[in-house]
């Protein structure tokens, strides 16, 4: 090998920044070479040229199709299910259902409510009933549409609100109250006399569908006892353990791939029904067997972010102070328990300054899928109503609103026990920058006075917001391995869902070796060769990942310079790496070549093991937000155009603004679809069906619901209290404060509150009317 | 099958928003329905293909011939990714509503879910597989990778096919019209800003012929 091709795997002139002595905390980075920069994403070329392959695209030999039969009502019990016909039909291998006997496994929400796999009893339409395997997909359900099933049909219940109504049917022994929970500081009582103002208004948001592009499902094969399953999900080892469990494997005999996968926002933490199906039939069939939804399929059985009704009491001093936040909420997992009202009280409790806050939440049941964690759980329907409210707090005493939420910005966190502080917050910057970059105070001035100018109207909106976690923690294991020519491999456990974990990955890999980006190469999310890790959710896979390779990255540096000051008989730690070489710090003339380096050469590799180091105690590891946006409202049509959008972020340093921005447009996006264009729709009075169960109907934002003009401003202060890479979480914060911001937008516009999503055209329509009678009275 | 011609027609040269291709979609769906009416009231006693057996097609996938024993009611889409293994084009909904299956059909954005094997017989069926040359990226694929214009890629060879076929129609495209062009593509992970972004840096990466 000459000169030239070796240095192929060195980024000539960077410095690498120093190592810290064995067993050594690596010190914060102060400047930044790779990391921070706009890198494309590794693995581009093969999402681009169609190379990637996903769960989906997988095609073993003597691979079968299967397609479930579903529960066709909301309520029903399962009388009998006659398989016959569908056995004998052409490409049937393999037909299951809860008569056949190898199917009797539990399926569980909690401790105490369990059901079988094909349960006799469907509480929500879409349950599974049975299945098929058969040579092709279109085989399979022609063998679905061949089983007949006598139903005994129940009553059901599909609004939440009458839930808890005596006449409504039960759907589990206990009752249908799922959870209740109950949270109280200060004493809103006396807060409320103290206030100037004080404003009460109940808001809803609707069931919003998670509908990633790649349908739920998976592969399943078995070698003997082993079995193998290509999941489109967010962690493979968390579904390996569930699938162990629920089959009584060993973990060591559960296999889990999961390179590439087309989105989950939540919906593909775990495992479904779908994957202990796939492994039964591949089982029974002694052949792989994929197993991947429908659309319809996806619309009632694998999850969604529960509707909410949330009422909201606040009491404000004329000065902007905030004296008292009462808040309570009914939402609903669905019929199962399912953390329907997870954190949907978490912003109240804890975003704003105010020493007297209740909330009270209650899960209900009712007949429909249940729900699964959904980007932020709980956030964006908490933020709908306080940021609404903060802002109709801040008309009432005749201030601007974002002044308003400046006067009461906390540096601790009052939600949780002994008030501990954030390791940072950026919460005041997003608001203030924010405005400035988006040129608030003029647009705001400019779009008032349009209310005069014709039947469009413009008007601005900002909302903030904070994610209750994003810091990310232990466990996590990574490994580094430097190959004698100096190219690496990164070995980890953790899923890239499209948040560009492996690109960040190897940009700190980058960082630590000084070695090309493009010289790295990536093995991860396989339970049987990589490392283990947590899936990738809650906007903690860079600051729980990213620590880990870094400290793996360290090592292999640490032990190449020993190496390297035996070979040189000096002393490590007046070493260092620069370019393909380690030259002592001291004497340029001391040096050798990577390559040369005898310890690298005898192992053939070097291998560095890091691992994530624990959080710091009793402080709180938090992402902020502000989002800015202007919309123009149609008064006649009642149509809401979003002219623009501002996202500003406080998510600790930034690791690749390419990848940050499109995170920051993405989560604005979908919450444009919160606020403008999704709602799950039951028929609740005749059938407690679905009635929009497809992409047409049930509306996610298309690329002319976005604004043409997007902007993303990082506030950017590297979290060193945080973790060694001074990230924070990014994925979920960015959708939080949208939908809000939206509505607050409409009524600068228009000046009527907008309190339930979706904001339509005919909502938004009957609204101006109610408020134009109510103002000629 | 006049009116199906009449709607391949109206709609060649044109390209199909998101709502024209629902409208013609909703037609192609109403003639199927009524010829099996017909079928039924008619006792046609004309062979009926059966589920498994086959009949034979010859398909001209990125200029390669394919001969092929397909079910009449197999999708291009099927026929694509489960039968030849171009698994570059993906299935979102299997039904007209995402755009994840767009390959190019005559040089014209269409859903392969929406079209029948046995109708893609005589044109020229283009996937994402057809844009490389040898290992390398095409232009729009390479402006997709400079503007990160996709997050999880599933949506992404569909949305690299609407802008492929857009730019053959209109090499320089405004905001708008990709706006437009792509409205028939879903991407749930929000990528849309920067896709349009890469396709105006497409369009003008074909224009220098700097690729
Ligand atoms: S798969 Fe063809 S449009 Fe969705
Ligand atoms: S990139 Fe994920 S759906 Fe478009």
């Amino acid at each position: 090998m000459n000169e030239s091709e070796r240095n192929i795997y060195y980024l000539r002139g960077i410095p690498v920044p120093e190592t810290p002595p064995p067993g050594k905390d690596p010190s914060p980075w102060k400047k930044t070479d790779i990391v921070g920069t706009s890198i494309p994403r590794v693995d581009a070329y093969e999402r681009v040229s169609g190379t990637a392959l996903y769960p989906s695209d997988i095609r073993l030999p003597r691979m079968l199709y299967a397609a479930v039969l579903r529960c066709p009502h909301p309520h029903a019990e399962v009388m009998n299910v006659d398989t016959s016909a569908a056995e004998g039909m052409p490409g049937v291998r393999a037909v299951i259902s809860g008569k056949t006997s190898d199917t009797d496994f539990a399926w569980w929400y909690s401790k105490e409510i369990k059901t079988k796999i094909f349960d006799p009893l469907c509480r929500f339409e879409g349950e599974e009933v049975a299945a098929v395997a058969a040579e092709t997909a279109y085989q399979a359900w022609d063998a679905v549409r061949a089983i007949t099933v006598e139903y005994k049909v129940l009553p059901f219940i599909a609004e939440e609100s009458k839930s808890l109504d005596s006449s409504s049917p039960l759907l589990h022994p206990n009752g249908n109250t799922a959870k209740t929970d109950k949270y109280s500081r200060g004493d809103v009582g006396a807060g409320f006399s103290e206030a100037d103002v004080v404003l009460d208004e109940t808001y809803r948001t609707e069931c919003e569908l998670h509908m990633p592009m790649e349908l739920h499902g998976c592969v399943a094969s078995w070698d003997n006892d082993r079995l193998t399953i290509w999941e489109s999900a967010q962690g493979v080892y968390s579904i390996q353990s569930r699938i162990a469990e629920i089959l009584g494997l060993p973990l060591s005999k559960v296999r889990v791939i999961g390179h590439y996968m087309g989105g989950g926002f939540g919906s593909k933490l775990q495992p479904g029904k779908y994957t202990v199906i796939a492994s039964l039939l591949a089982k029974k069939t002694g052949r792989p067997v994929r197993l991947f939804l429908t659309r319809e399929e996806t619309f009632l059985a694998v999850g969604n972010r529960p509707p909410a009704i949330m009422q909201l009491k606040a009491g404000v001093k004329k000065d902007g102070t905030l004296t008292a936040l009462e808040f309570s909420c009914i939402a609903t997992g669905g019929a199962y328990p399912a953390n329907g009202t997870s954190l949907v009280d978490w912003l109240v409790r804890d975003l704003y300054l105010c020493p007297n806050v209740k909330t009270e939440t209650k899960d209900v049941y009712i007949n429909a899928g249940p729900s699964r964690p959904f980007r932020a759980p709980g956030h964006p329907q908490a933020a709908w109503a306080l940021e609404q409210m903060m802002d109709a707090l801040a008309e009432k005493i005749g201030m601007d609103p974002i002044e308003l939420r400046l006067k009461n910005i906390p540096s601790f966190s009052q939600g949780r026990e002994g008030n501990p502080p954030y390791t940072t917050t950026g919460l005041r910057e997003c608001l203030s920058e924010g405005a400035r970059a988006f040129g608030w105070e003029q647009a705001r001035k400019r779009s008032s006075g349009s209310k005069e100018n014709g039947h469009v109207k413009r008007g601005v909106g900002v909302a903030s917001g904070l994610w209750f976690a994003g810091g990310g923690n232990p466990p996590s294991t990574a490994v580094v391995k430097l190959f004698s020519d100096g190219s690496v491999n990164l070995n980890m456990g953790a899923s890239d869902i499209g948040t560009g974990t492996k690109t960040v990955m190897t940009m700190i890999v980058s960082e630590e070796l000084g070695v090309k980006p493009e010289m790295v190469q990536i093995e991860y999310a396989d339970t049987a060769t990589t490392q283990y890790a947590t899936p990738s959710g809650g906007s903690k896979t860079v600051p729980t990942e990213g620590p880990a390779v870094r400290a793996a990255a360290l090592s292999v540096k640490q032990q190449l310079l020993s190496f390297a000051a035996a070979d040189l008989k000096t002393d490590d730690s007046s070493l260092t790496l620069r370019g393909d070489e380690v030259i002592s710090m001291k004497d340029p003339l001391v040096k050798v070549k990577i390559h040369d380096v005898t310890g690298l050469r005898k192992r053939g590799v070097i291998v560095g093991v890091g691992y994530r180091g624990p959080n710091p105690e009793r402080k709180v590891v938090n992402p902020f937000a502000a989002q800015f946006c202007e919309v123009e409202v149609n008064t006649m049509t009642g149509e809401v155009r979003i002219v623009r959008f501002l996202g500003c972020h406080d998510s600790g340093r930034v690791m690749n603004r390419l990848t940050y921005d499109n995170q920051v447009f993405g989560g604005i996006t979908m919450g444009i679809g919160l606020a403008m264009t999704e709602a799950r729709i039951l028929d609740r009075d005749q059938t407690g069906k679905m009635v929009n169960r497809n992409l047409h109907d049930y509306k996610l934002p298309t690329s002319l619901d976005v604004p043409k003009e997007m902007k993303s401003l990082p506030i950017e202060k590297p979290d060193d209290t945080a973790n060694t890479i001074g990230a924070k979480g990014l994925g979920e914060p960015v959708t939080i404060p949208t939908a809000a911001a939206v509505a607050n937008a409409v009524y600068h516009a228009v000046g009527v509150r907008m309190t339930g999503t979706p904001i339509t055209p005919l909502q938004l329509c009957q609204a101006l009317e109610k408020d134009g009678k109510e103002r000629s009275k | 099958m006049s009116s199906d011609e009449d709607n391949h027609a109206c709609s060649c040269g044109k390209g199909l928003t998101r709502r024209q291709f629902l409208t013609s979609a909703g037609a192609g769906a109403l003639i199927v329905t009524a010829s099996g009416h017909l079928g039924k009231d008619q006792e046609v006693s004309a062979a009926v293909i059966k589920s498994g057996e086959g009949t034979k097609i010859t398909l001209l996938i990125n200029g390669k011939q394919f001969q092929m024993l397909v079910e009449p009611r197999w999708s291009l889409l099927h026929v694509l990714r489960e039968e030849l293994g171009f698994t570059a084009t993906k299935e979102g909904c299997g039904r007209g509503e995402c755009g994840a299956c767009t390959v190019l059909i005559d040089g014209m954005p269409r859903y392969a879910c929406m079209t029948l094997a046995v109708e893609a017989e005589g044109v020229e069926i283009t996937t994402v597989e057809g844009l490389m040359r040898g290992e390398d990226l095409g232009p729009v694929q390479k402006a997709f990778v400079e503007h990160d214009a996709f997050q999880c890629g599933y949506c992404t060879p569909g949305q690299i096919m609407a802008v492929e076929g857009l730019l053959r129609k209109e090499p320089d495209p405004t905001v708008e019209q990709i706006r437009q062009g792509v409205s028939g593509n879903l991407c749930r992970c929000g990528a849309y800003t920067h896709i349009i972004n890469a396709a105006r840096r497409a369009a003008e990466m074909k224009k220098s012929g700097a690729v």
